[in-house]
C-alpha cells in the first residue's frame, strides 16, 4: 500500500495529478495556496483567475470557481469582479511574463488604487509555456531562448524587482511579500496574510514567488534547486517587504 | 436612494452620450468601468454624476485593455456591467471582447465611432464597422446594433442588455461622434411602463455554495489543449447564433416594393438617405430605402428578398464599404448591382445622395 502525501482539502482531487512538468515550482506555489484556503475557511468565496502562461494549466485544479483568462490580463479580470462584488476573495496568479511584461501596467495601476485583490506572481525568471524567452527577471548572463549568449542587461535591462516597486507605489494598507519555494511553511505564511489582507479590506497584496523551471532552464534535480536556493536570491530577496500597520524596515522574515 | 431613475417618461432634449448613460441606469447597469477617448467622454461623465444617486458604481481604469477586461469581471461577478470607447479604444477592446465571446460573457459596449485610421479625427466616421462586427481573433459571435438617432440610441442600448443577458452573446451599441455630441430631442422613459421586462443578471463566479462540496466549481477558460476540444465548443457556438440570428436581427425598409435602386445604409447616415428617398419619389423616381438595424448579424432574409427585387443597391456610407462587404456576402447570389456613394470619415447629406442617385439613373 501506498501512503499519498496528504492534498489540500481545496485541491480537484479528480484533476490530479496536475499537469505541470515534473520539478515544477507552479505545483508547490499552489500547494501552498490551497493549505492557505484551508486554513482560512475561504473555499466558498475564493475566486482563482489564471493567466495565460503555465498558470492557465492550473484552470481546473481547485475546488474553486476559477477564470483562466489572457495573457497579462488576470489582474484586471480580478480587480472587476471585486470591484462587481466585493465579498468574493479575488485572487489573480499569473508568471512573470505575465506580471511584468505584458500585463504590468494592470499590475502598476492596481496596486497604485489599492485594489482589494491579491496578486500572486510566479518568478521563473522566463517564459515557460512559449519554450524559455528572456523575461523580465532573466538573471544577468542566463541563457535563454533568445539570449542565447546569456543575458546582457547593457541591452536588455537588469532584472524586475517586482515586489519593490509594488511597496514603492502602494500606500498603507498593502502587503507585499516575495516567498519562495525553496520555503513553503514561509510562503503558506505569506500567501494566508495576503489573502487576510484582502478579507480584512485593507488593500492590495502582492505575493511574488521564486519559482523553478527545470524544462525550460534545462537543469537536473541538483542544478534546479542550487538555481532556487542560491542564484535567485542573490537577485531578488526573500521576505516580507510591506506589511500594514508595521513602520518602514521594520518588515521582514 | 431612490430606484427609478425614470418615472414614466419624459421629453427631453439632449447630447447622444447623456442619453447613453440614461438608458443604462434604467437598463439596471450596475457598473461601468471606462477610460477616456474622444467623442465617448461624457457618457463617462454624465455616468458618474447618476451612478452614485442610485447606487452605482464606477472605476476609471488604465487602458482600454483593463476597461474590457474589468467589465468582464463584473459580469463574472454577475452584474450589469458596461463600458464605452471608441477608434483606438475600439481597437484595444477587441481582446477583452474576444474573450467574452470565447466564454459567451453578455458584455455591454458602446462605441461612438470616430475617423481612422489609428487616432484620425476625433470626430466622426463609420468606420469601425469591420472591427466591432468581426473585431478580435474568433469569429464573431457578438451582436451589433448601429443606431441612427437619438431615441434609437437610448431605446437601443436598453435592449443591448437585455440580449446580451438573453443570448449571452457580447453585445455592442454602435453609435458615432455626431450621435454622441448633438443635441436632439427624445422620449426617455422606465422600461417597465412600456411592458420591457428587464432580463436578470446572475453571476458565473461566486454562486452560493462551497465548491466541490454543495456544487461543482466553476470553471472556465478559453484555453483548449486540442483542435478537436476546440472544435467543438465553437460548433456549439455557430448553431446557437443561428438559431438567434432571426430573432435578434431588425432592420427597417420602405418604398422597396416597386424599387428599381435601392439606397441602404446604416446609422446617422440612413436619415440623409432617408429624406433622400423621399424627395426622389415625390419626383417620381424609383427608389426604395433600406437600413440594417443589426450588423451583426444581418437581417439576411431581408436582405436577400430585397436584393432579389430590386436591380440595383446604392450602398452609402461614413467608409470605404465596410458595410457593402457585409452586404456582398449576404445578397451573395442574388442578381442585384452594387452601387456605392463612399465618404470615409466624413458625413453624408440627403443631397449628396439625391444627386448621386440622380447620376445613376443618368
Ligand atoms: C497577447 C498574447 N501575447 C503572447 C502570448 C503568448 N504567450 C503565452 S504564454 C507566454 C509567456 C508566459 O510566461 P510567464 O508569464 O512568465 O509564465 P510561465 O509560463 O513562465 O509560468 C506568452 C508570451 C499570448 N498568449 N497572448
Ligand atoms: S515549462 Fe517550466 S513553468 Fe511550465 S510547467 Fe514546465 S517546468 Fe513548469
Amino acid at each position: 500500500m501506498s501512503v499519498q502525501p496528504a492534498m489540500p482539502k481545496s485541491w480537484r482531487v479528480d484533476t490530479k495529478p496536475h499537469k505541470f512538468c515534473p520539478g515544477c515550482g507552479h505545483g508547490l506555489v499552489l500547494k501552498a495556496l490551497g493549505q492557505a484556503i484551508d486554513e482560512l475557511g475561504i473555499q466558498d468565496r475564493a475566486v482563482f483567475g489564471c493567466d495565460i502562461g503555465c498558470s492557465l494549466l492550473a484552470w481546473d485544479f481547485f475546488n474553486v470557481d476559477t477564470i483562466q483568462t489572457h495573457h497579462g490580463r488576470t489582474t484586471p479580470v480580478i480587480t472587476g469582479l471585486k470591484r462587481a462584488n466585493p465579498n468574493l476573495i479575488g485572487i489573480a496568479y499569473m508568471g512573470d511574463g505575465g506580471g511584468y511584461a505584458i500585463g504590468s501596467q494592470h499590475l502598476v495601476n492596481a496596486a497604485s488604487r489599492n485594489e482589494r485583490i491579491t496578486v500572486i506572481l510566479v518568478n521563473n525568471t522566463q517564459y515557460g509555456m512559449t519554450g524559455g524567452q528572456m523575461a523580465p527577471t532573466t538573471l544577468p548572463g542566463q541563457k535563454t531562448e533568445t539570449t542565447p549568449y546569456g543575458r546582457d542587461p547593457e541591452k536588455t535591462g537588469y532584472p524586475t524587482q517586482g515586489p519593490e516597486m509594488v511597496a514603492a507605489i502602494t500606500r498603507e494598507g498593502a502587503y507585499v511579500a516575495r516567498g519562495t519555494v525553496a520555503n513553503l511553511r514561509q510562503l503558506k505564511n505569506y500567501l494566508k496574510k495576503a489573502l487576510e489582507n484582502q478579507m480584512a479590506g485593507n488593500g492590495f497584496s502582492f505575493v511574488e514567488v521564486l519559482s523553478t523551471c527545470p524544462t525550460n532552464w534545462r537543469t537536473n534535480a541538483e542544478e534546479t534547486w542550487k538555481m532556487v536556493e542560491q542564484e535567485l536570491p542573490r537577485y531578488f530577496k526573500v521576505g516580507e517587504i510591506k506589511v500594514p500597520g508595521q513602520k518602514e524596515g521594520e518588515a521582514n522574515g | 436612494m431612490p430606484d427609478k431613475p425614470i418615472e414614466g417618461e419624459k421629453r427631453v432634449f439632449m447630447t447622444g452620450n447623456e442619453v447613453v448613460a440614461w438608458a443604462a441606469l434604467v437598463a439596471g447597469a450596475e457598473i461601468m468601468y471606462g477610460y477616456p477617448i474622444t467623442p465617448q467622454n461624457e457618457i463617462m461623465h454624465y455616468w458618474t454624476r447618476l451612478a452614485p444617486k442610485y447606487g452605482r458604481e464606477f472605476l476609471q481604469t488604465e487602458d482600454e485593455l483593463s476597461a474590457g477586461f474589468t467589465t468582464v469581471g463584473g459580469v463574472l461577478a454577475g452584474r450589469k456591467a458596461f463600458t464605452a470607447t471608441a477608434g483606438p479604444g475600439n481597437t484595444l477592446m477587441q481582446e477583452p471582447m474576444s474573450m467574452a465571446e470565447a466564454m459567451r460573457l453578455p458584455t455591454v459596449v458602446v462605441i461612438q465611432q470616430r475617423g481612422g485610421p489609428s487616432t484620425a479625427t476625433v470626430i466622426y466616421s463609420q468606420q469601425e464597422v469591420t472591427m466591432t462586427t468581426l473585431g478580435g481573433n474568433g469569429e464573431g459571435l457578438r451582436i451589433v446594433y448601429s443606431t441612427a438617432t437619438h431615441q434609437e440610441l437610448f431605446d437601443y442600448t436598453i435592449k443591448a442588455f437585455n440580449t446580451a443577458w438573453k443570448y449571452r452573446f457580447p453585445t455592442f451599441v454602435l453609435g458615432d461622434g455626431y450621435q454622441a455630441k448633438m443635441r436632439e430631442s427624445l422620449t426617455i422613459y422606465d422600461p417597465a411602463s412600456r411592458g420591457i421586462e428587464l432580463v436578470e443578471a446572475e453571476p458565473f463566479l461566486g454562486k452560493p455554495g462551497v465548491p466541490g462540496v454543495d456544487r461543482p466549481p466553476t470553471q472556465l477558460r478559453n484555453t483548449y489543449n486540442v483542435e478537436e476540444e476546440l472544435y467543438e465548443v465553437l460548433e456549439g457556438y455557430f448553431k446557437d447564433y443561428e438559431k438567434i440570428a432571426p430573432e435578434v436581427a431588425e432592420y427597417e425598409a420602405f418604398d422597396v416594393e416597386d424599387a428599381d435602386l435601392v439606397v441602404v445604409s446604416h446609422g446617422v447616415v440612413s436619415r440623409a438617405c432617408k429624406a433622400a428617398v423621399k424627395e426622389l419619389r415625390e419626383e417620381g423616381i424609383k427608389v426604395g430605402y433600406f437600413r440594417p438595424i443589426t450588423l451583426r448579424p444581418l437581417p439576411v432574409d431581408a436582405i436577400r428578398e430585397t436584393a432579389s427585387k430590386a436591380r440595383q443597391f446604392l450602398v452609402v456610407e461614413s467608409a470605404n464599404g465596410q458595410m457593402a462587404r457585409l452586404l456582398k456576402e449576404a445578397a451573395f447570389g442574388c442578381p442585384v448591382e452594387m452601387l456605392s456613394l463612399f465618404k470615409p470619415g466624413v458625413g453624408i447629406t440627403a443631397e449628396d445622395v439625391v444627386s448621386r442617385v440622380k447620376e445613376i439613373a443618368g
